[in-house]
């Protein structure tokens, strides 16, 4: 369908987009890749009288790590960088996962990692294994930047934290501490192409003596937002991971979910889906934890 | 609305043209080059018929606007057989070899997916030479085929991987493929 009219804005820098936005408060929308927002503007979701796009910025691109500050992953990192960028797959290979879990190749040669947490859908592939690794998301508006945990991004389905005023730059990712390991699992009734029915990204610490010594779990499309597994998380804290405590972790972790009946998957089947793919998801945290397994992708 | 004099690269000439800024880079080609080799199926990015590529990577051209690739290189499937652009005689025009393969397996029924498809299994090439079923198959998860099944589809670029290696091995031409 044709797209519906607008004025189309190219800035070419940072502080001259958050002047635009600035200006045409609620009438502007800010697209990167454009694989959520043209289809949004397709359909008329949304009809802004202005559409900006933020990939004549410069700067915003770019996968970069430092032992120190962890990764910065730029605002127009496309989904298929990430999949592939070494320094992902050597410091945060779950990210990867997740961003080859979404979507087409077509899709993933556009849009950006950055995009997809902005739009802030609670089945967003790319949410879940950042909410786990406690990722910040650098928002700037002018000459200001501010810091995100993105614990505090997402305050309903579409909604961010993000200012009328603010776009979003970068997303860091912390390093590791020693003893850790991260999972990415998600189900969905086709197994490539399709959004998430359920997904989970989780990170587990262990200590030296194999005890947890941190644990994050997070749920996507279960509710609103993507929501931390509060009760599994305080559980484990201080056991050790086994086939007990993993089964009641994943039954904490259902009891936490609050989600719908869609056209993906019943309120039953999913709550059934946190159980077992929490327990999987953990599982695989805790053997690269441990050092017992290494990641083969 | 004003419209933009922008400066399009598709197939290696420069092409300007004025576009309206809500127009996508599919109807441009369509409708205002006349490139109808490049399809539109669902215009929402889930079914792969648009497929073009954009300084060499596979994407969408129903969600992508085109003021925004100025500057970029753009291969649409008219533009994939190495003398395509010059012979105006497409009937006896020399194909590229995917889809050669694509002819040979009998992976084209309706052929309306068919562009997409090749531009696709350009890519996938471009950057898996030799590819394996599963990854054929993930290469193509974005594309859509409602006539083939798409076994003969996975067996046409398996066979025009063949033919790449063979060409290696032989010190031809491999960039063609
Ligand atoms: S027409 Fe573009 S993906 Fe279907
Ligand atoms: S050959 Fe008809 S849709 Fe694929």
């Amino acid at each position: 369908m044709t797209l519906p009219q607008f004025k189309f804005l190219m800035p070419t820098s940072l502080r001259e987009a958050c002047a635009l936005l600035e200006k045409h408060q609620g009438k502007i929308k800010i697209k990167a890749g454009g694989t959520d927002m043209i289809v949004r503007l397709s359909h008329r979701a949304v009809k802004p009288d202005f559409l900006m796009t933020v990939k004549k910025i410069p700067d915003l691109d770019g996968i970069n790590y430092s032992p120190k500050g962890g990764l910065t992953i730029g605002a127009l990192a496309l989904l298929r960088e990430v999949e592939t960028s070494p320094l992902v797959l050597e410091h945060a290979p779950m990210l990867a996962r997740a961003a080859r879990a979404t979507a087409t190749v077509q899709i993933r040669n556009m849009g950006t990692v950055m995009g997809n947490v902005c739009n802030a859908s609670p089945s967003a592939d790319n949410i879940p294994t950042l909410v786990a690794m406690n990722a910040r998301i650098v928002a700037a508006s002018g000459s200001d930047e501010r810091e995100i945990p993105i614990d505090e991004f997402f305050l309903g389905p579409g909604r961010s934290a993000l200012q009328a005023n603010e776009i979003a730059v970068a997303i860091k990712v912390p390093t590791l501490a020693a003893g850790s390991g991260v999972s990415y699992q998600k189900i969905s009734p086709r197994s490539k192409v399709d959004i998430a029915a359920v997904n989970i990204g989780a990170l587990v610490t262990l200590d030296e003596t194999g005890k947890c010594r941190a644990v994050r779990i997070s749920m996507g499309a279960v509710g609103p937002t993507p929501l931390r597994a509060t009760q599994a998380e305080e559980f484990l804290l201080g056991k050790e991971i086994t086939d007990a405590t993993l089964a009641e972790a994943g039954r904490l972790a259902a009891e936490d979910a609050s989600p719908i009946t869609d056209v993906r998957a019943s309120r039953e089947y999913r709550k059934l889906m946190v159980e077992v793919l929490t327990t999987r998801a953990l599982k695989e945290a805790a053997g690269f934890a441990s050092g017992q397994s290494s990641i083969a992708e | 609305m004003k419209k933009e004099l922008i400066t399009l690269n598709i197939n290696g000439d420069d092409i300007e043209i004025a576009v309206l800024p809500w127009r996508t880079l599919n109807e441009v080609l369509r409708d205002q080059v006349h490139l109808t080799g490049t399809k539109l199926g669902c215009g929402t990015g889930d079914c792969g018929a648009c497929t073009v590529l954009i300084d060499g990577q596979s994407v969408s051209s129903c969600l992508t606007l085109a003021i925004e690739v100025e500057g970029h290189q753009i291969t649409t499937i008219e533009g994939l057989a190495p003398q395509a652009a010059e012979k105006s005689d497409l009937e006896n025009c020399e194909l590229h070899p995917i889809q050669e393969s694509f002819i040979a397996k009998g992976a084209i029924q309706c052929g309306f997916c068919s562009p997409g498809m090749i531009m696709s299994s350009k890519f996938l090439l471009d950057h898996t030479p030799n590819p394996n079923e599963a990854e054929i198959r993930a290469a193509l998860s974005g594309n859509l085929c409602r006539c083939t099944g798409y076994n003969k589809i996975v067996d046409a670029i398996a066979d025009a991987a063949e033919k790449s290696r063979q060409l290696k091995e032989n010190n031809l031409d491999p960039t063609t493929i």
